[in-house]
Formats: structure tokens, sequence, C-alpha cells
């Protein structure tokens, strides 16, 4: 290379060639005498030119990226698993600090203000959901579930887990990964409980299905559909006396209205963590929570990485470092532990401003304002010929609009094209009777953005 | 009470230059004093005492006189003892007379101290052995006079320290003297654990004690209906033992259909047992620090059994950390019969926790 | 300060303070009734009673200043790459900002379930990146859904149940192979997908002979999982030959990647045989490690493992990109949606820049200044080198011991790392789990650091070596010049006293908190 690389400080060949000198060498070539010469790759590689200049780099970046429409480009009803709230601009200065974004695990003195931050996204979860244990945050909503599915396993010594039949297909499809295929040893099968009329669990459907097999209910309040879940003590009493636990999955921002998992018996909360202050990022914005009892039960099956509290040698100073650091199987379960590693823990530092700024009456005028936004829009829908809104059922945030005649992806096409994303189309999902469509109202959508989106479904439906 | 006792047994580890498999014999002990020998044991002593005050400068100890501890920790209470005998009683009048004077007894010498500490310390208090003999099968052993030091300051700073339960091992001299090697599994010992405080979050290690619990577990739950187990003698075979009600820590028992059928049994009681011609399989751990799984501590699964069971019916339960701990990577075996261990040596696999297994090269 | 100019690092010595704020916990902080953010008023819905909050939760009342300022103390007591940093097996890289600043300004409002019309940018952006990649591995096709390394393994093991389940073998096939030097991701996310793992322990040339491999292969075969390079810098001559072994059993071969930073452009996974490989974007790609994501384990396998890779798979259709979800021997998603968009936007922006000879530099550098280090290193009094029997030029990074210190000072490892924070150097690798090597630490250099930087990183462990050998008490009550000092640790391991939470930890110290 003719020119030193801005990113390589050793690129300058002199420096190479001291450093080389200082070994004895005239060429980097000897040091690599481990490889057998066989395995070395000799041909050229077909790789596009070298962009060093930065100048040049941004430029083919912009290029690149101005490929996509991006949901302010266009307005948008999409959630369903990444949702277009609104990200405070301190949360996006906190998550781009150089100090977190480039550093790596480091000790608990040298990296003291991250491990505090840490900490403190589990605290604010914590006082959120009514737990006293939570981890630091794993890939996703879905790995959570997927998680704490395990854990129940592994706690109850059981195989069967009961979701609801109406679930996002996205987390389903993680879990059924995490719970291994029939022909495997430690299957966890999958069974399905009903949903009734009122969009709610089936609770004769549930009593009949709990038994002393089943390791764990999983429901969520709101639902996939936006519902929320009526009596959610009634069925953590159901699933508890059959010995299960219950993984209970919440959106944060509807816990400033919302009772919390731990007040109504919940043994295990999951949720999303991208909601607060973190950007949609195509998907990539995506975390998950696990919280719990403090009880060694289930604080020894957590994968997680784990932050306690603690004192230093110097009186009344306290620091942050990993507790519970190997974790695994207890007697008498013959399981294996998950796995940890790389997760999303700059999101949780994001995460951890966001709470903090928001505060207790934060997260109650937030969780008014979504359901004020939704519900107005909800009913606006519903008074189009051509599509129709249960409006009967409380709903928080998402809910579904059935349309009559039209094909939701014809639909969809013919928003785009007056610059509008519809919700989701989840025809043929379970639960989806006939052409839906799931819609996200947030407290970023106005007023007049939703008196957009129905005068041009009322175009379309026309 | 977060006092120390400290003893030395200044002559261990004499009979190593001299090719003596150990040194208890006493007559050793006499002409190493009349031949002004340098005694190696003192000067590890004052490596691990070294580390130890390093760590602990408060320390609180209690030895015994002169070159039982007094001559390297001058400044400990001296615990008086009668006449002293240059011999095993030595130590053991000194460990009966820290019996509820000390949380910890740091002891240096080889597998015959540990056995006479181990013996005489009737009420188990948690000992701790500094490296200094000639042999060093028993697992109380700290890997160096440093660690042991380390390790006991570590101890008595928090009395909350966990303690496992650690083999002490010895090899039978009067076998020795008629040329067999026997190391015979003599006791148990509370020892504390050494565990770093690690902030090591990359790691994926376990908790190991309940990784070894669960492949037990599984163990127990795939053993076959109808084949009788021999079951050899250490700690992790006594809690699987335990999961089939209960049997021997040292010995080797029998089990069949879910339950111990026999305890204790000798190599001639074993052979009858198998003598309808019945299935079997051989489950054993690795015994001790030196990577042994056969020839020591369980010589009654002796060759001739070993050959009526058939070599590929042997399973092998460790946790990983012995396994890791092992320099070589390597596990031995000597039973007696030199054609059978080349028979036996090669990999095997060792279970290691649930669906977990280590491959360890075994040699003879 | 300015360091005077005839001899900056001895000024470095002693010119190093960590920012000391004495923050609360945010818990703590703040006052009723103060707000941060506020929305517009709405009235209170009408909701099921039972679903109603009782009590509002305990969270903290603040302005939106006192919110940013307090995380910009914790952030600025965070000492991560601010100074020397060579954190063996993560590669530390110079994350560059055009990168940041093009996933925020491009992707933060991309929603993942956009119509692919509207994605055409960033699904052209994985199209691409996946060729690159395919270039540099030899692979036929590249996925980014794995939040991370280990999930890209745990992609590798349901790949390996979906493949072995398609010819009705996978009841058989139960049993996946690994090393004691392999990543521990690798046996943990085996045996999360429901396999047996076998562990191969390392022999005389550090690491397992085809013998050892031989014995544990056979009908029962799944795949073996392991990385190579190791992370003592030893590298297995024997690779192929054991790749040919387990395909002939009938298993699937995973080399997982991650240490690829020195033999970047020198060999290619599919030639050696590998049916599979992962790297690591967060790592050896420059994307930011974010303290432990967000992160991209890039998964990239050859043609006959393609149709059980994760959906949805971008595909090209003429010039137009779409994501094909409708691919039934798929294992699904191991995460939803289709991976850290941001994260492979940085790390292609950093793959371009650097181009293949680049890359190639990258590599070369990294190997010349370990082997560099372990030059200097092995004149440092009581440090040696793992593996002293191969006398080899190690690769990226070297597993040293600092046992003979610890023996003659009483000062661990862990004493020296926290002692070199105070020369404003961050926590050294030490090793995996198990520790094979006593007092084991692993310093990579990398392509970022200079000499300048290494040679510094080197006196300051010679200086505190030095210490321990005089001054001892000053190495192990280290750092002092830290934000905090050493944590006790064991009440932490207490489930008496631990608290992940401040809930917990003002019900289990209630007393102590009162008497304060
Ligand atoms: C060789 C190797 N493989 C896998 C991983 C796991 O990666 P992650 O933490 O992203 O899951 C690492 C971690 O650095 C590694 O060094």
């Amino acid at each position: 290379m003719t020119k030193a690389h801005p990113w390589m400080a050793n690129s300058v060949p002199s420096i190479q060639q001291e450093m080389l000198s200082a070994l004895g060498l005239n060429s980097v070539d000897s040091l690599f005498s481990q490889i057998p010469e066989d395995h070395l790759y000799a041909k050229p590689f077909n790789l596009p030119p070298q962009l060093a200049s930065e100048v040049a780099l941004s430029r083919h970046l912009d290029d690149l990226m101005r490929k996509n429409v991006t949901c302010k480009d266009s307005l948008s009803f999409l959630g369903a698993g990444a949702w277009p709230h609104y990200v405070p601009a301190i949360c996006d200065e906190v998550a781009n600090r150089y100090e977190w974004q480039t550093s790596v695990f480091g000790s608990p003195t040298s990296d003291h203000g991250r491990n505090q931050a840490w900490f403190e996204f589990c605290s604010q979860i914590g006082t959120l959901v009514e737990m006293d244990f939570v981890g630091l945050p794993v890939y996703s909503w879905g790995c959570a579930i997927g998680h704490s599915v395990r854990m129940a396993s592994r706690m109850t010594g059981r195989r069967k887990v009961l979701v609801t039949e109406v679930m996002d297909p996205e987390r389903l499809s993680v879990l059924r990964n995490y719970c291994e295929p029939r022909e495997m040893a430690r299957h966890i099968e999958i069974v399905e409980v009903a949903i009734g009329a009122d969009g709610c669990i089936d609770q004769n459907d549930l009593k009949s299905k709990l038994d002393d097999s089943v390791a764990a209910l999983y429901f969520e309040t709101p639902s996939y559909h936006g519902v929320i879940e009526g009596a959610p003590g009634t069925l953590c009493d159901l699933a508890r006396t059959a010995g299960a636990e219950v993984i209970v999955g919440v959106d944060p921002l509807s816990l400033g209205l919302l009772e919390a998992p731990g007040a109504y018996g919940a043994t295990i909360a999951v949720g999303p963590t991208q909601p607060m202050g973190v950007h949609m990022n195509a998907g990539g914005g995506v975390g998950g929570f696990i919280a719990s009892p403090d009880e060694e039960r289930y604080a020894s099956e957590y994968n997680t990485l784990n932050i306690s509290i603690g004192e230093t040698i110097k009186e009344g100073e306290y620091g942050f470092g990993l507790t519970l650091f190997h974790q695994s199987s207890y007697g008498s379960r013959e399981e294996g532990k998950d796995w940890t590693g790389n997760s999303v823990y700059l999101w949780a530092l994001a995460n951890a401003a966001y709470m903090a700024a928001m505060g207790p009456e934060g997260f109650a005028e937030i969780g008014r304002l979504i359901m004020a936004r939704s519900r107005h829009a909800a009913k606006a829908i519903d008074g189009l010929a051509g599509c129709s809104v249960d409006l009967s059922r409380p709903f928080f945030k998402e809910f579904v609009v059935t349309f009559e005649g039209e094909k939701v992806a014809d639909v969809n096409d013919a928003l785009r094209k007056r610059g509008i994303f519809g919700g989701k189309d989840i025809s043929g999902e379970p639960g989806a009777d006939g052409q839906c469509m799931l819609v996200c109202v947030t407290e970023a959508h106005t007023e007049g953005d939703i008196a957009r989106l129905v005068s041009a479904l009322k175009e379309v439906l026309a | 009470m977060t006092s120390i006792g400290f003893l030395v047994n200044p002559y261990a580890g004499i009979g190593g230059p001299t090719a003596r498999k150990g040194s208890d014999d006493p007559a050793l002990a006499a002409q190493a004093r009349s031949d002004g020998m340098r005694l190696t044991a003192p000067l590890r002593a004052v490596r691990a005492m070294t580390a130890l005050v390093q760590m602990y400068p408060s320390v609180d100890i209690l030895t015994g006189p002169g070159g039982l501890g007094q001559d390297i920790a001058p400044a400990a209470s001296i615990l008086p003892i009668n006449a002293l005998s240059h011999s095993a009683s030595d130590t053991s009048a000194l460990v009966a007379g820290m019996q509820g004077k000390v949380s910890l007894i740091l002891f240096c010498g080889g597998d015959g101290t540990a056995r006479d500490v181990a013996a005489a310390n009737v009420s188990g208090v948690p000992i701790l052995g500094i490296p200094a003999g000639v042999k060093m099968h028993s697992g109380v052993f700290a890997r160096s006079p440093e660690r042991a030091g380390q390790a006991a300051a570590a101890f008595l700073k928090d009395p909350d320290q966990p303690v496992e339960l650690v083999e002490i091992l010895d090899i039978d001299e009067a076998e020795r003297r008629s040329g067999r090697l026997s190391a015979q599994l003599f006791s148990v010992a509370r020892s504390p654990v050494a565990r770093g405080v690690r902030q090591n979050p990359k790691a994926g290690g376990g908790d190991l004690l309940a990784e070894t619990d669960a492949a037990l577990a599984e163990y127990v739950r795939r053993m076959e209906h109808g084949c009788l187990y021999i079951l050899g003698p250490g700690t992790t075979m006594g809690a699987l033992k335990d999961r089939l009600g209960g049997g021997t820590l040292l010995g080797v028992d029998l089990a069949r259909d879910g339950a111990i059928v026999d305890r204790d049994l000798s190599e001639e009681q074993l052979l009858m047992a198998l003598a309808d011609g019945a299935k079997a399989r051989i489950v054993l751990t690795v015994v001790g620090g030196q990577g042994f799984i056969l020839g020591r501590g369980n010589q009654q699964i002796s060759g001739r059994l070993i050959n009526r069971v058939g070599i590929d019916r042997i399973d092998v339960i460790c946790a990983s950390d012995k396994l890791n701990a092992l320099n070589p990577q390597e596990l031995t075996v000597d039973t007696g019969d030199v054609a059978l261990d080349a028979r036996l040596a090669g990999y095997w696999q060792v279970t290691t926790g649930p669906g977990r297994r280590q491959v360890v090269r075994v040699v003879h | 300060m300015t360091a005077p100019i005839a001899n900056r690092t001895k000024a470095q010595f002693t010119g190093f303070q960590a920012p000391r704020w004495a923050e609360p916990v945010v818990m703590e902080m703040g006052c009723p009734g103060r707000r941060g953010v506020v929305f517009d008023d709405a009235p209170a819905p009408d909701l099921p009673k039972g679903a109603i909050r009782k009590t509002a939760p305990a969270l903290p009342e603040l302005t939106e200043h006192d919110a940013l300022r307090h995380y910009l103390h914790l952030s600025q007591m965070t000492l991560g790459m601010m100074g020397v940093s060579l954190f063996g097996t993560c590669t530390m890289k110079y994350n560059p900002r055009i990168g940041e600043r093009a996933a925020l300004e491009h992707l933060a409002d991309l929603h993942p379930l956009q119509h692919p019309d509207t994605l055409q940018g960033v699904l052209e952006l994985y199209d691409n990146f996946s060729d690159f990649l395919c270039e540099v591995s030899g692979m036929d096709q590249f996925v980014f859904q794995a939040g991370g390394g280990a999930d890209a393994a745990y992609t590798h093991a349901c790949v390996t149940r979906a493949y072995h389940a398609s010819r009705g073998e996978l009841e058989q096939r139960d049993q996946i192979i690994t090393t004691i030097q392999t990543h521990p991701c690798s046996p943990a996310t085996a045996n999360t997908a429901g396999f047996e793992v076998i562990t191969l322990s390392l022999e005389e040339g550090g690491y397992p002979s085809v013998e050892q491999l031989k014995s544990v292969i056979g009908p029962r075969t799944a795949a073996l999982m392991v990385n190579n390079p190791d992370d003592m810098g030893i590298y297995n001559p024997d690779i192929k030959e054991w790749v040919r072994l387990v395909h002939e059993a009938g298993g699937l071969c995973f080399y997982d990647h991650a240490n690829f930073n020195g033999v970047m452009t020198r060999l290619r996974a599919r030639e050696l045989g590998f049916d599979a490989c992962m790297y690591m974007l967060h790592k050896t790609f420059g994307a930011p490690k974010g303290g432990g994501g967000p992160a991209v384990g890039a998964y990239g396998c050859a043609e006959h493992l393609v149709p059980f890779l994760p959906s949805p798979l971008v595909v090209k259709d003429g010039d137009r990109y779409t994501l094909d979800d409708d691919r039934p021997q798929s294992i699904g998603r191991v995460r939803e949606f289709w991976g850290n968009a941001p994260q492979v936007l940085k790390a292609y922006a950093w793959a371009r820049a650097m181009g293949a000879e680049g890359l190639r530099t990258a590599a070369d550098i990294s190997v010349l200044a370990n082997n560099y280090m372990d030059k200097r290193l092995s004149e440092v009094k009581g440090v040696s080198r793992s593996n002293p029997d191969v006398t080899a030029p190690r690769m990226e990074m070297t597993r040293h011991s600092v046992e003979q210190v610890t023996k003659d000072t009483g000062c661990t490892i862990v004493d020296i790392s926290n002692r070199m924070t105070d020369f404003g150097i961050d926590a050294l690798w030490l090793s995996h789990e198990p520790w094979l090597v006593a007092e084991p630490f692993t310093p990579e250099a990398g392509e970022l650091w200079s000499r300048e930087d290494i040679d510094y990183w080197i006196d300051v462990m010679e200086h505190v070596i030095h210490e321990a050998y005089e001054t001892p008490e000053v190495v192990k009550t280290a750092p002092h010049n830290a934000p905090i000092h050493q944590i006790k640790g064991a009440d932490m391991a207490d489930p008496a006293q631990w608290a992940t939470t401040w809930r917990a930890y003002t019900r289990k110290h209630a007393k102590r908190l009162a008497a304060e």
C-alpha cells in the first residue's frame, strides 16, 4: 500500500520495518509458518475497489441508502414487533457516547460507569414489572420468551409450554427453535390455548390443558393483536395451581396504566426493550428483558449476565459487578444451560436514560396518549365503509382492521402510492378472520396523521 | 474464631531424593537428623506462610514447637506437646490439640501427613495441604505453597467461604515393600474451595457441582435394567451412590435396577457376584489429584474383573475442572496387569455434565 | 494537563486520573413532581378492572438535563477504548464514525415489515455484503439474523438439526464435537439445541490429535464446531484432515471464524472444506461492540445448507431485491426480523474502506504486532508464554502467564490488570474457561493500535510487575486512580445480599439504609 490507512496506525511502512527488524525479519510471511502451505489461498480476491477516502465512502453509503423510503419519508402504521415510538434526543446522545459504543466488558472498576448504568436499566425494569430480579437484556423479546420457557422447563422438570393460539409469528418461530424438534430427547412441546371472541384467553380451554405436565403458561397483555387481558390474575392463579410457571409478556410502555405482572402473580415477566428510546433500525433495534422474583430457584436459571450492586473495599462506597456468573442446571433436572454472549447492552443504556427521563408520570401520560390516539384511529376507521374494527375489545396501541372486500395487500399498495405504509398484513394468520391488517398508532402519530390515513383508506375503499 | 492451625512435618519429602516412595519410615527421619540432611519441607512451609501473612498480616496462628511450626512462625502461639517423637504422633498430638481452637488447619507434608492429620481431626475442621511430600495423591493439596497460603488467607478472611469434600489417599507401605503399588482411599476431609472472585464475563463455565450432579442424574436415568453396576470409590461416586439409596464413600459397591444391592466388596466378592454371567458395567471417577482412574484406591476393580466385564464397559464421570487441572491432560491406569493396561490405553470419553463429555487420553 | 515533550511515556505513567463523579444510583435522584419528558394530555381510558395498575412505578423524577448529565457522568467513568485496550479475543478496532452517522441517518426510521420496494437500499446492502463475505470465505450465502457470534453458532446448531432431519438422520446424529480451546459458545449452543457435546482435549502440539478425533466420530456425529486459530494463537495444521474425516462420517463442519483477523485473505473456510462459518461483524469488521451488542454473527454456508438458513432471505430478482419468507426447509427465525441492519451497514462501510489490500495489510499488521509484543513480553520479568514447546510464531494473539510473578510476589494477574487500569489501560482479557494456563492474559493488538500504544502497554505492564516485586501492596489494592475502588465481590455472590435491582437492594439492606 502506498498511502497509510486512516484506521491503521502501523500501516506506515517504516514502522512495520522497525517492528520486523526487532524480530530479525525481512518480511511478515514467515510469521505465518504455522499454516501449512496447502491451506493458503493464493488466488486474487474479486472484491469491490477500496474506498479509503471518507468522502467517497460517505457518498457511496448515501447513494445506496437513499434507495430506501423511510417511515419519516412516508407515514407508517406498522408495528408488530418494531414500533414507531418517539426517541427522545437524549437517548441517542447517551447511546452514541464513544466510551460506551466502542468498549467491551472491562472490569467493575475501570468500566464502573457502564456497570452502574446497566444496574439502573435492571432496576427501572424491576420497578415497572414489580419484580426484584432482572437480568441484562437478551437479543429480543422472542429470545426472552425462549430462554424463560427453558428456565421454566428446567425448574419444573416438565416439557410442555402453553401459548396462545394468536401469537406473533416472528416470536413463535423463535420460540420453536428454542423448544427443539420432536426428534430430540429434550424437546419441549408447544400447545396452543384458544382465544375467545373477546380476544382474551378462553379460560375453559386453558383449564382443560393445564395439568402436571405443563412447565409454563405464556401469554401477553396487550396481546399481539393489542388486546388487553381482562383477568390476568385469574390466568396466573390457574397456571400456578397446576404447578406451572407463568410467563407474561408485556409492553413496557403500557405499564404506567396496566397492572405490573409481578403484582398479579406472574412468576416471570418478559418484553421488548425497543419501545424505550431505541429506533426501529429496520428491526435491528429489538431487544428483550427477563425479570422474576429474586429467589435462588429463579436466579440460578438465568442465562443472562447479571449485575449486582455491592461494596468496594472503601467504606461506604459501592460498585457494580457480575453475580451468578456461572449459571447452569441444578440437581435432578437433566438440562444443560443456555448460552450468553454479546447481546444488546448498548440499547440497555438508551433504555435506562429513557426510563429515568420518563419517570412514573411520563409512563402514565404516554399510556393515556397512546390509548387515546389508537382508539380515535380505530373508531374513525371503523366508521368507514368496507372495513371494521371490533371496538368492544380494550386495546393498547395496536388493533385489527378487518376488510370486507379488498385484499390487505392491495390496500397497502394503494396506500403506499399515497405515501402511507399501512399496517401489517396478517391475513391467513391464526385469529385473523379473512383479510386483516394490524394497525399501530403511537404517541408519535398526530391527529393529522390519523386523518390522513382515514381519508386515504376511504379513497382506496371507495 | 478466625485463627489458623499450622503444622509442618519437617521430614516430609526426604524419601524423594533417595528414590524412596515415601518418607513414612521413622528410621528415615532418624537418619536424616544424623546426616544433617537439608530438609525441604520447612522451606516450602516458609513460602506458604509468606503468602499467607502478606494477604492477612494480622492472622492469628496456633502451631507446635520448634520445627513443627514455631521456627517458621515465631510470633505464633505454641501448643505444648509432650516429648517430640519425630514421628507421626507429633502430627496427631498437634491436630488433636487444635480441635475447637482453629477454623482451618494448614499443614505441610505429603499423603502420609495428610492421612495423619485427617485421622486425628475428629471434629472435621477444614484442612489444607502445603505440598511438600513425595506422594501427593490426595485432593487436599494446593498446587503450590503460595496458593496454599493465599487460599488459607482467603478462607480465614471470609468464614462463609465454601468447603468441599476431598479425598485423602495414601499408598499402602506394606504393599509397596512387597512391590505392589496400591493406593488406598483412607478418608474424606473438608477443604476450602479455591474459588477466585472472577469477573470474567466471556467465559462459559458452569457451576461444576451442579453440572456433576445433573450428569449423575442423567446417568441414573439411563441405567440399563438388569445390568449390574460396579461403582468405584470417591466423592463423585459417593454422590451417585446416594442417588441409588446410599453406599460407601471409600469402597466398591454394587447396584442393580436403580438401587445399591451390596456394599464395600472385595475383588473376590465382585467376581462372585458376576459368576452367573450377569451383564455388568464399571463406573469410575478420577481419584485424587493425579489423574488415576484404575489402580489407586480401587484395586478391588482388578484386571480379572475388568476382563470379565469387558474393557468397553467402563464409564468415567468427573467434573471438568478436575480434568482440566491435569497437566499433562492425561488419565492413568495401573491395574498391575501390563497387557491389560496397554489395551486400556487410548482416548476415553469422560462424562463431565448432562449431555457433555470430554475426551481424555488414558496412558499407563 | 500537557505532557512534557521530552518523555511523553513517562508523563502518561503518572498523569492519568479517571473521572470520579460521586454519582448516586439514579433511583435515589430527583424529587417528586419533576419531569424529564412530557406528552399531551389525554383522558384516562376505560380499562378492565383487573388490568389497572394500582401503584405507580417507583421511577426517579428528574429534569431532562439531570437525566442526561447523570448518564454522561457514567459514560465518562467508563475507560474502555479511551485509553489503550488490547482486549484479546475481541479484536479491538476503530469503529469509524462515518458508519454511525450513516446508520442513524438512513436506517433509524426503517421498519422491517415495510414493502420490499421501499427497502431496496438496505436489501442491496445485505446482498452486496453477503457477496463480499462469500468472496472472503468461499461460502455461497451469508445471513445476518443472528444477534451475536454465539447466536450464529446457535444458528449453526439449528441448521445442523434441520439438515439431518431432512435426511431422516436427526435422531441418530445427536452428538456435536468440539475442542477445549474452542470458544464456549459452540458447546453451549450445541447443548441448548439438544445435542450431546463431546469435547476434545489438547495434546502435545497445543491441539487435539487426529487420532483423538477419530476415536469419537461415527454414525452419531452431527457436526464439528471449532475455531482456528485458537485464542492461544495456535493454528491446528490438521484441520483439513479433520474436516475430511467428519464429512466421511456424515457430519457437518462449522468454522467459528471469529479469530479471523490474522488470517484474512490468507485462507478461506470453504477451501479448507468447511460447510459453514461465522464472522463477528462487531469484532473483525469494525462495527462497534457497544459494551456487549447490538452485534452480528454473520453466518455463511455452502450451497447444500442454503435451504435451511433462517428466513427471510434477501434474494435478487433481476435488479430488484425481495425478502423470501416462503422457504419450507428453513429453520425459521433465531431472532425476530432480519438482523441488526445498522451493524451490517457499519461493517460494510468498514470492509469497503479496507478493500482486499486493506484486509491483507490489517492481517499482516495484527500478526506482526502480536509477535512484536511476544518478543517484548518475553523480556519482561516473570512473564511466560503458553505452550512453550511451540516455537513457531503465534497468530494474532498469544496466551501469556504471570504465574512466576504470582509465585514470587503473591500478586495475581487480576491484581496486575487492576493496577494497569491506573495508567489508562482497560482490564486485560485473561482467558476463557477453563484456565489451562495459570494466571493467564491474552493481549491482541490488531491493526488499530500504534506501535507507541503497544510499547506503552508493555511499559505499563513491566512497570506494574516491577511494583509487584517492590511494593506488592500497591498492586494488590489497586486500582487507585479509577472511579471506584476494588469491589469486594463476596456480597455479590451471596443470595442474601446480592441485588440486581434497586428494589432488591432496598429490601435486603433496609436496616443499613435506615441507619444511613
Ligand atoms: C472465537 C469466538 N467465538 C465466538 C464468540 C462469541 O461472540 P458473541 O459474544 O458475539 O456472542 C467470541 C467472543 O468474542 C469469540 O472470541
